[in-house]
């Protein structure tokens, strides 16, 4: 905590004993603050593809449903006969005949609600509910086409699948970017704070020569770097999240490219990566000053 | 005199060439006042960087403090350079700095809050004579405001020993006088002295104010110098 304390408040005396270096402070604050940009989105990226996969696996899950259109005189038999096919079917997780009230209410929207279900000549409607490995579609039907003439299976929603593939892949995407960027911006700052520590190689010769120990010196770089690369992430944070914001709100019709946003607390996610690229500079410039310190010994 | 701060035992050094110094040794006493001389390029400044560790000996031993300088790891260097002060050959200031900040820099190294020690350093300016001059950069400054600079940053941290390169290198007649006088009272509180200096009469000068052994680097040995000086 103290550690922490000192380095950001740092000691104006110390501060002064290396002189800055205007090329390596440009580099590391325009550095930071690209990365801290292009994290944002690729956060927002991460968070919109996981919340699409999720919201579309789940209508997935419940999603088929089998229809036995038959005479009133075969429906009941037919329907038993379709759901002991599917009790024996592979994948599928369960599967219940939906109740008279039950289908009214989905009919209600189309014909009011006074309508008289029983005298009409509905069709059966059989709800199939997916395990995570799925049903071979093509078996069943073939199945249900040989045993179950009246039976149409409509499972619409399966073409979706491959999207939820393609969501989490996105989302897998975006988490490789950030670490990318992550990874990127720690190389950058390691050859800035190279660059500073060899501009400077006269300056830490004369501080070893009056008595500073290596971890003086060492910090007196660090906390100058991890300080520039913590300014330019909250600046490229804080454009980044502009950016977001500016996107359209998100709405069905445009599905995923629209909901390209945080959501609730998600705000609150952007607010670590200036936290995390200081972090990454620290780390970078500890690194590269321990080592350079050992080269000029 | 007291116990030996520096000794060196048979020491030898070159560069990768030809042997600069062979079989050198000496003892500093603690308070003892010791002049170093000889032909530019005999060898004086290497010696010194050897008394204060800045190079490590071919052969032979060097001692400060009773610890053998080939041992210590580089925190032990920074604390043994915190107790040796060193007035360097070309001073060795940093010119962002100003001449106040340069002078604090060993207590800013250190550690030190420059605020608790303002009176110190205030003293030490008046007794260099640079009161008026500590806002200047090192490179607004003449030879000998640097020198006394040096002085000044050397014996801030109140070093046992100092050791001076030429600290009358680049000044007149008169400012080489005030230099020695200033040499001259570190040594009368205590402070073990070493200068290396070319300028024989310089050593003349001392000879009256202060008991000083003369030591001359000639054909890469070291001979305590005679009357002949
Ligand atoms: N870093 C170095 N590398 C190689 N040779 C050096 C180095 N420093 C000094 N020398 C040589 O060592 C000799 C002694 O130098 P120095 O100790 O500076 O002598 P002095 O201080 O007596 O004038 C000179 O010939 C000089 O050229
Ligand atoms: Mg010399």
């Amino acid at each position: 905590m103290t550690f922490l304390k000192a380095l950001l408040l740092g000691d104006a005396q110390a501060d002064r004993v290396v002189p800055p270096t205007g090329f390596t402070a440009q580099l590391t604050l325009f550095v930071s603050g690209a990365m801290a940009f292009l994290c944002v989105f690729a956060l927002a990226l991460s968070m919109a593809s996981g919340r699409v996969a999720d919201r579309w696996a789940d209508e997935l899950a419940r999603a088929a449903t089998l229809r036995i259109n038959a005479p009133a005189a075969q429906k009941a038999a037919q329907t038993e006969a379709a759901l002991k096919i599917l009790q024996q079917t592979p994948g599928v997780a369960s599967a219940r005949a939906l109740t008279a009230e039950e289908q009214a209410a989905l009919l209600s929207p189309w014909f009011g609600s006074g309508l008289p279900v029983d005298s009409l000549p509905i069709p059966q409607l059989i709800e199939v509910i997916e395990d995570e490995a799925g049903y071979d579609a093509t078996g069943l039907r073939l199945r249900l086409q040989a045993e179950v003439p009246g039976a149409v299976l409509d499972d619409h929603a399966r073409w979706r699948r491959p999207l939820v593939d393609a969501a989490l892949a996105l989302r897998r995407l975006s988490v490789v970017s950030i670490l990318l960027i992550g990874g990127a911006m720690a190389a950058m700052i390691t050859l800035a704070a190279n660059a500073a520590l060899s501009a400077n190689a006269q300056v830490i010769e004369v501080l070893r020569l009056v008595g500073a120990q290596d971890s003086y010196i060492a910090q007196a770089f660090v906390r100058r770097f991890t300080l520039r690369a913590l300014a330019g992430g909250g600046a490229g944070m804080a454009l980044g999240m502009i950016g977001v914001l500016l996107m359209p709100a998100a709405s069905d019709e445009g599905g995923f490219l629209t909901g390209l946003g945080f959501q609730g607390v998600g705000w609150l996610l952007p607010l670590l990566i200036p936290l995390l690229g200081g972090a990454v500079a620290f780390v970078a410039t500890t690194r590269a000053a321990n080592k350079k310190l050992g080269e000029l010994a | 005199m007291g116990p030996n701060v520096i000794e060196l035992d048979n020491l030898g050094y070159n560069y990768g060439g030809g042997e600069l110094l062979s079989d050198v040794s000496i003892q500093l006493g603690s308070g003892s006042f010791h002049f170093l001389t000889g032909p530019s390029g005999a060898g004086k400044t290497t010696l010194l960087k050897l008394c204060y560790g800045a190079l490590t000996p071919t052969s032979g031993r060097v001692r400060a403090f009773n610890m053998d300088v080939r041992g210590l790891d580089r925190d032990q260097m920074a604390h043994l350079r915190r107790r040796i002060g060193v007035v360097h050959q070309d001073c060795r200031f940093l010119d962002h700095l100003t001449l106040k900040e340069n002078i604090a820099l060993p207590l800013t190294v250190s550690g030190r809050d420059i605020a608790d020690e303002e009176a110190n350093l205030r003293e030490l300016l008046s007794w260099v004579g640079l009161t008026d001059r500590m806002d200047a950069r090192p490179p607004e400054l003449s030879g000998g405001e640097r020198q006394r600079a040096a002085l000044a940053r050397a014996v801030i941290l109140s070093p046992d020993v100092i050791i001076a390169d030429e600290p009358t290198g680049n000044v007149d007649w008169e400012m080489s006088q005030r230099l020695l006088r200033l040499l001259v009272e570190l040594n009368h509180m205590g402070k073990t002295i070493l200068v290396a200096t070319h300028d024989l009469s310089l050593i003349r000068a001392a000879k009256n104010q202060v008991q000083a052994r003369v030591l001359r680097i000639s054909s890469r040995q070291l001979q305590l110098a005679g009357a002949d000086l």
